[in-house]
């Protein structure tokens, strides 16, 4: 075994374990500490059912930030659902037999990956010019969207540039996931990828990434705007009752 | 005091996102408390010898205890969404006005010493240590937002700049850091029950002259009752409504109502005030302690009904925290709440707002009002930030906005509402609101009034309006204070009630003598 694939091979339990233990900590976090008051931003929905509904918009259509800046939504809008396309699409990577679904959106999936840094490149711009968002930034949210749009470009460079033996690919990762070590293909492109993305999961969890998790935890954006009809008491509040 | 000078912001043809002048308002600070301020609300009195210890202490506590802070620390991703819709970004340019910015400031130190970034790679992340420039800024910025929760609507996480803001001010109180205003006021509700201090016997005799005036005006004998036992309803209001202008005309709207809908009711010297500063300094300990004031009130008048009155905030902490903090509300199972809910009539919301009351009562054909007495006026509506975007009126969501319009169309008839990016979930706030209306504050209050300004200046320029009515008493206090810097008449503020009251006609009202009265009106 080549020491590249020992040493990918072991980047990736790293990152994976690193991503897990790390998101499910600040999970955990989120869930467990209380929210004492009622404060959803109201107008809001009366009933569970409402707030799933609200949730869903948020998540998928992104629609208070689409009330509030079109550039701003169109960008960061068009990043997140390439991105999902493209993660799905690599779903193939680590199954067999692939699923019928993730087969049906291939061809999607590949030219989602243009859009994806399109969207980057949007809010970079923004994030360069536009002087309100320039005094907001921190060198961290270069260095994010750096990140990105390094897996973006390296990806697509496999994809249409300078093909990457995909089968063996397939086999390093399925081996991966029973550990079983196959060899890596020894690709520039593919090694740069491969690398920026298990950066990606390592810092995930201590990034401003964590608003993936962050906003089902938001309570302005779920809670059920029923406070005259039940009591809201968190524990720590309900000490002071007595 | 010498306050400096300073220009009222011309009103722009197109409001415009202003160009960043960093530092413009980093001067304005608004009066430290006292030290028997602080203490008698539990505070240290003066800023503690370890106070950096002890902030970072707090700051971990309130972590722990509030899921939002929590989350809102780490999920920004500085998308820039919300930069642009502070009224007080648009009305200094001071970046650190920008929601994001002004978040910024608590989250550089949360990111420095509760993160693994910000604990070895500060540089990077934007995590600043916690120094006495960083203190003051978070004095001088966090007394420089109104907790009006604009930016919330726009944050794709609904991260709440007002609870950031909320949290910074605890933290400096449990420093001994306190502002005067707020802390001053705090220390009058709970001492002598409202924020004026004003003491029972004087607002007797307050009362007493109100209800003459009413008396005298209508020929019925209209009363507004104090301590009385046994009524229907409790009527918790501002107490602003009983000594300024336009609130008085307010009360007295407040007053027609209940005596043309035969409805008995009360006001309360032991909890005269509904106003509950402890949101604006994240108290929750006080702001139980002014909520359980009402409770009392409420049990020993032995009332059916708990109604609030024109204030903002006040409805925020009446409608979402009351139950929470005093059980005042359906629901409780825990037998401290099940006392108060024996008692009440749960065929009424419980606590209800005087809107949802007069416009329930306008449904059901319970009152006559005459509109044309309200015909010289055209009216616009300012929603409150806090009744827009932290309560509801009714049952469906946005009853807040549309229950408070359809009274006032119920009573005038000419109704126009300003520019709708200015209104309803996305209002303005007045530029006074969350402990800012102190006159130490003068120059961020003008300054933060501009976009409301604008959008009414188009509404008396294009459609002559010439009132405003609002339901909020530091909205009506902050309007008639500013108006003036922007050339429009500080009259023009007036509260929704008193469009009530003037176009209201009591049971009897002007039976033996409808030729003069109507005379008068001429
Ligand atoms: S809550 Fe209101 S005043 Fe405070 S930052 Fe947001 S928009 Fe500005
Ligand atoms: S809108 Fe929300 S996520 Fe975007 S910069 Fe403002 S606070 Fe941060």
């Amino acid at each position: 075994m080549s020491f590249l694939t020992v040493l990918y091979a072991l980047l990736f339990y790293t990152a994976t374990a690193l991503f897990i233990v790390g998101l499910a900590y600040k999970i955990r976090q989120y869930a467990t500490t209380p929210a004492p008051l009622k404060i959803p931003t109201t107008p809001a929905p009366t009933t569970t059912g409402g707030v799933v509904f609200r949730m869903a918009r948020e998540v998928v259509l992104f629609e208070s930030l689409f009330k509030s800046n079109k550039w701003i939504w169109l960008f960061g809008w068009m990043f997140h659902v390439a991105l999902a396309l493209v993660i799905l699409r690599h779903f193939r990577y680590f199954q067999e037999p692939v699923w019928g679904i993730i087969s049906f959106i291939q061809p999607f999936g590949m030219y989602a990956g243009f859009f994806m840094v399109l969207g980057l490149l949007g809010l970079w711009v923004r994030r360069l010019f536009v002087e309100r968002i320039r005094y907001i930034t921190n060198p961290s949210d270069h260095l994010m969207l750096a990140l990105l749009v390094g897996i973006g470009v390296s990806g697509l460079m496999m994809k249409f540039v300078r093909h990457t033996d995909i089968v063996m690919v397939k086999a390093f990762f399925l081996g991966l996931m029973r550990f079983d070590l196959q060899p890596l293909p020894n690709d520039g492109p593919l090694l740069v990828h491969l690398a920026l993305v298990a950066l990606l999961l390592i810092v995930f969890p201590f990034s401003k990434l964590l608003h993936a998790p962050g906003v089902f935890f938001s309570p302005t954006r779920n809670q059920v705007d029923n406070p005259r009809e039940r009591r809201h008491l968190a524990p720590w509040a309900a000490e002071l009752d007595k | 005091m010498a306050a400096a000078k300073f220009d009222t912001p011309k009103m722009r043809e197109y409001p415009s996102i202003p160009a960043l002048q960093p530092d413009a308002t980093a001067h304005l600070k608004s009066f430290l408390a006292a030290p028997e301020h602080n203490t008698f609300l539990g505070f240290p009195g003066e800023l503690v010898e370890n106070w950096q210890e002890k902030a970072i202490e707090k700051m971990g506590d309130l972590l722990g205890k509030y899921r939002g802070l929590r989350v809102f620390m780490d999920a920004c991703v500085k998308c820039g969404s919300c930069t642009d819709k502070c009224h007080y970004f648009q009305g200094t340019s001071d970046p650190k006005n920008m929601p994001v910015a002004r978040q910024d400031l608590l989250r550089s130190v949360y990111r420095r010493y509760f993160t693994f970034a910000g604990k070895f790679f500060p540089g990077l992340v934007g995590a600043r240590d916690l120094t006495r420039e960083v203190l003051d800024e978070w004095y001088n910025y966090f007394h420089q937002c109104s907790q009006c929760r604009r930016c919330s609507v726009f944050c794709p996480y609904g991260i709440d700049t007002a609870e950031v803001s909320m949290a910074a001010r605890e933290i400096m109180d449990s420093i001994g850091y306190g502002q005067k205003y707020c802390n001053e006021i705090l220390g009058k509700v709970q001492k002598v029950g409202n924020n004026l201090g004003l003491p029972g016997p004087a607002l007797e005799a307050t009362l007493e002259e109100f209800a003459e005036e009413i008396s005298d005006d209508t020929g019925c004998n209209v009363e507004i009752p104090l301590d009385r036992e046994g009524v229907d309803v409790l009527l918790i209001t501002p107490s602003a409504d009983f000594f300024a202008e336009p609130h008085i005309d307010g009360l007295m709207g407040y007053a027609k109502v209940f005596h043309a809908a035969g409805i008995s009711w009360t006001l309360s010297s032991y909890a005269s005030e509904a106003a509950n500063f402890s949101m604006f300094i994240g108290s929750y300990s006080n702001m139980k302690k002014v909520a359980e004031r009402i409770r009392k009130a409420a049990l020993d008048l032995g009332v059916k009904r708990i109604i609030v009155g024109e204030c903002g905030h006040a409805w925020r902490v009446a409608y979402s925290f009351w139950n929470t903090l005093a059980g005042i509300g359906s629901g409780g199972d825990d037998p401290y709440a099940q006392q108060l809910q024996k008692q009440l009539d749960h065929s009424y919301p419980i606590p209800q707002h005087i809107c949802e009351f007069t416009w329930d009562l306008i449904q059901q054909g319970k009152l006559k009002f005459d509109k044309s007495q309200n015909d010289h006026r055209v009216v616009t509506f300012h929603d409150s930030c806090n009744v827009a975007r932290a309560t509801r009126m009714g049952t469906e969501p946005g009853g807040q906005f549309d229950i408070p319009r359809n009274v006032i169309k119920a009573v005038c008839n000419n109704y126009v509402d300003m520019a709708p990016d200015t209104i309803r979930e996305v209002t303005y706030c007045c530029g006074g609101g969350g402990g800012l209306l102190t006159d130490d504050l003068m120059e961020l209050r003008v300054k933060g009034a501009l976009p409301r300004m604008e959008a009414l200046k188009k509404v008396i320029d294009e459609d002559k309006v010439n009132a405003m009515a609002a339901i909020c008493a530091i909205c009506k206090a902050q309007f008639t204070k500013i108006m003036p810097y922007y050339g429009i008449p500080m009259d023009t503020i007036v509260s929704l009630h008193q469009l009530v009251k003037d176009a209201i006609i009591l049971p009897g009202q002007g039976e033996e003598e409808a030729e003069p009265a109507a005379e008068a009106t001429e």
